[in-house]
């Protein structure tokens, strides 16, 4: 049993309280360490991800009791490879933070960051549903605390509507737990998936209710029409960095819709038939919709960003909600897409916060560094847009021929194209006001001119942009590689067995005492 | 005994949800901790009801009661716990900072629009 799938988890967990206790009042020691550890984190996430690529199953059990009884941390492909996801892009944002100043504008920022990471990666690697529903806790009290990093009433405000909104959403997910406890007796991901199997036909209610709140929480997670409203004002009031981060927030929720309806109410299991794969894709492209929609409608720049994330979220769940191996392959595809072009966006949004001081979509002097920024927005525009040559377009091409056997494929057709289409346009009218007009106006020269935001922000930028470049350009092998995944995922039998014949302890034999 | 415990759980939902959907700061709060009592006492009942019994097994013990709703709502009540004090906290930030404790947008609001208005 090798220790190092629980490094993710506790590294991040013994750095974030040095940062506060040891290093509170310099910023510098805070920097050096919040990067390390996150650079070390890459590391780890890479070597764990290489070790699993051949199809085996990491797992480890806490105080080494045995699995159902205890908890365990498991780590097939997929987890693995959201581990990865986390920390690179957790890396680029520290970077940012730090060369943009935002982690000077309010204290504990760094603690924060580790804590919050710590609460992602523990999500992605726990297997057992109650561990999960502590690690979205330990994510969302961090994440409260970013969220209003720097403060302000406006901040605060949309971090008012934000902790209410999850505390409800926390209340569902232990109303959930705890009927799913008492219905099968069990809350270990493997032996769940064995032991609903066994439910009888005529008994589903309890099952049923469960099942259906649990997808109403990662819902709300993964910020799925109806359940999308604390999205746009929270991630347009955050830091930008924080929002940036954030874009993997909502890939927690399709993550643990993937795993939990892949592996625990499979699409096959009867017990569950008629809910999820009747509503799911509807709302998914609603959400698509509603998303693009939202991107022409949005009178601010962050808030269109928070649109297109919703979009792009939308996108992500229609192909979830197919639930067949291809369909989940092109969704795993679209999840690294869609985080790093939304980060890519959030970043670039802050870059013209930082070059004219505030992101209306109005028509002002051109801003400071305005080539720059132009540029990296038309490209990241580009990407969410989901227009060649990006990686956005492959996505979308890997979703839509996915849909071709479904029975509603015509609708699929049309809403991921039209919406498309809408959301082109959304971004090309931003860019235009933004960026094209702004040489219309006469800069007027009494008002002091905002500095440009340094280089470490452009190249924090720049890096995340180069990764959505890799992502096109290795397209076949990252495609390839979410085939694997997505096949281990319909075919769990690597996982379950891992899990629940590794020998562990069960209980002590009397003559120890 | 499960009747008892059943309406309890309800009425503190109802209750709770209904202060949920209140447009202020402060009957939210009051309504997300009853809705949070009404969770815990129904994990607590997750694991059966079971009155007198030990929530320990050992070969002596013919009765026992399921011992793992208990430490389920320990941990649940902890972070329910902690989490109010955020959210007070957060709340009485918001309050003091723009006099105004609605939970929702406001039209009027200085500076900041609500969201898809004009």
């Amino acid at each position: 049993m090798t220790h190092w799938i629980i490094a993710p988890v506790v590294l991040p967990a013994l750095l974030a309280p040095f940062i506060v206790l040891a290093a509170r009042y310099h910023i510098g020691i805070q920097r050096v360490f919040s990067v390390a550890g996150t650079a070390a984190l890459v590391a780890i996430a890479a070597s764990l991800a290489w070790q699993v690529s051949d199809g085996s199953v990491l797992f480890y059990r806490l105080g080494d009791w045995a699995a159902p009884f205890g908890i365990v941390l498991v780590g097939d492909r997929l987890s693995t490879m959201m581990v990865l996801l986390t920390s690179v892009l957790a890396l680029f944002v520290l970077l940012y933070a730090i060369g943009s100043g935002w982690d000077e504008r309010g204290r504990h920022f760094h603690a924060l960051f580790q804590f919050q990471l710590m609460g992602v990666l523990g999500a992605f690697l726990t297997g057992d549903l109650f561990n999960l529903f502590v690690f979205f806790e330990v994510l969302l009290i961090a994440s409260y605390g970013l969220m209003i990093h720097a403060g302000g009433n406006a901040r605060l405000r949309a971090g008012v509507q934000y902790v209410l909104f999850n505390l409800i959403g926390s209340t569902l997910f232990l109303f959930a737990l705890g009927s799913i406890y008492a219905e099968t007796g069990t809350l270990n991901m493997a032996d769940l998936a064995a032991r609903v199997q066994l439910i009888d036909a005529s008994e589903t209610v309890g099952i049923r209710v469960a099942a259906v709140l649990l997808l109403l929480v990662f819902a709300i997670k993964a910020a799925l029409v109806p359940l999308h409203f604390w999205l746009p004002s929270s991630y347009a009031e955050a830091p930008a960095p924080v929002a940036a981060l954030f874009a993997i927030m909502t890939k927690v929720g399709a993550y643990a819709i993937i795993r939990v309806y892949t592996m625990i109410f499979h699409p096959e299991l009867e017990v569950t038939a008629g809910l999820h794969d009747v509503w799911l894709l509807p709302a998914a492209l609603v959400s698509l919709a509603i998303g693009m929609i939202g991107v022409l409608a949005a009178k601010k720049l962050d808030r269109l960003v928070a649109f297109s994330v919703i979009g792009s979220m939308g996108m992500v769940m229609v192909a979830i909600s197919m639930f067949t191996p291809v369909s989940i392959a092109a969704a795993l595809y679209y999840i690294i897409h869609s985080t790093l072009a939304g980060a890519v966006l959030f970043l670039v949004s802050d870059l013209v916060r930082t070059g004219r001081g505030n992101v209306d979509l109005t028509t002002q002097a051109p801003m400071s560094g305005t080539a720059l920024t132009a540029g990296m927005f038309f490209a990241g525009a580009i990407a969410m847009a989901g227009l060649p040559p990006l990686s956005g377009f492959l996505g979308k091409l890997m979703v839509l021929d996915a849909a071709y056997d479904q029975t509603l494929v015509v609708w699929i057709w049309a809403i991921v194209l039209s919406s498309s289409l809408i959301s082109i346009l959304g971004f090309a009218r931003a860019g235009s006001v933004v960026f094209w007009k702004a040489h219309s106006v006469e800069p007027d020269e009494a008002a002091e001119r905002p500095e440009r935001p340094s280089i470490l922000a452009y190249a924090a930028t720049g890096g995340l942009f180069a990764l959505l470049v890799a992502h096109t350009v290795f397209a076949g092998q990252v495609h390839g590689v979410a085939t694997d995944m997505a096949e281990e995922l319909f075919d769990p039998q690597a996982y379950t067995t891992t899990v629940l014949e590794t020998p562990g302890k069960l209980s002590k034999p009397k003559e120890e005492y | 005994m499960e009747f008892l415990v059943a309406s309890a759980i309800g009425i503190l939902t109802a209750a709770g949800i209904y202060l949920v959907l209140r447009l202020r700061t402060f009957p939210v709060i009051l309504g997300i901790s009853l809705l949070t009592y009404a969770v815990n006492v129904f994990l607590f009942a997750s694991g059966r009801l079971t009155i007198g019994a030990a929530p320990i097994l050992n070969d002596d013990m013919t009765t026992y009661t399921d011992p793992l709703p208990q430490a389920l709502v320990l941990t649940a009540i902890v972070i329910s716990f902690g989490m109010t004090a955020v959210i007070v906290m957060i709340g009485l930030g918001a309050f003091l900072g723009s006099d105004d404790d609605h939970v929702d947008d406001q039209r009027e609001d200085e500076g900041t629009k609500p969201e898809g208005q004009p």
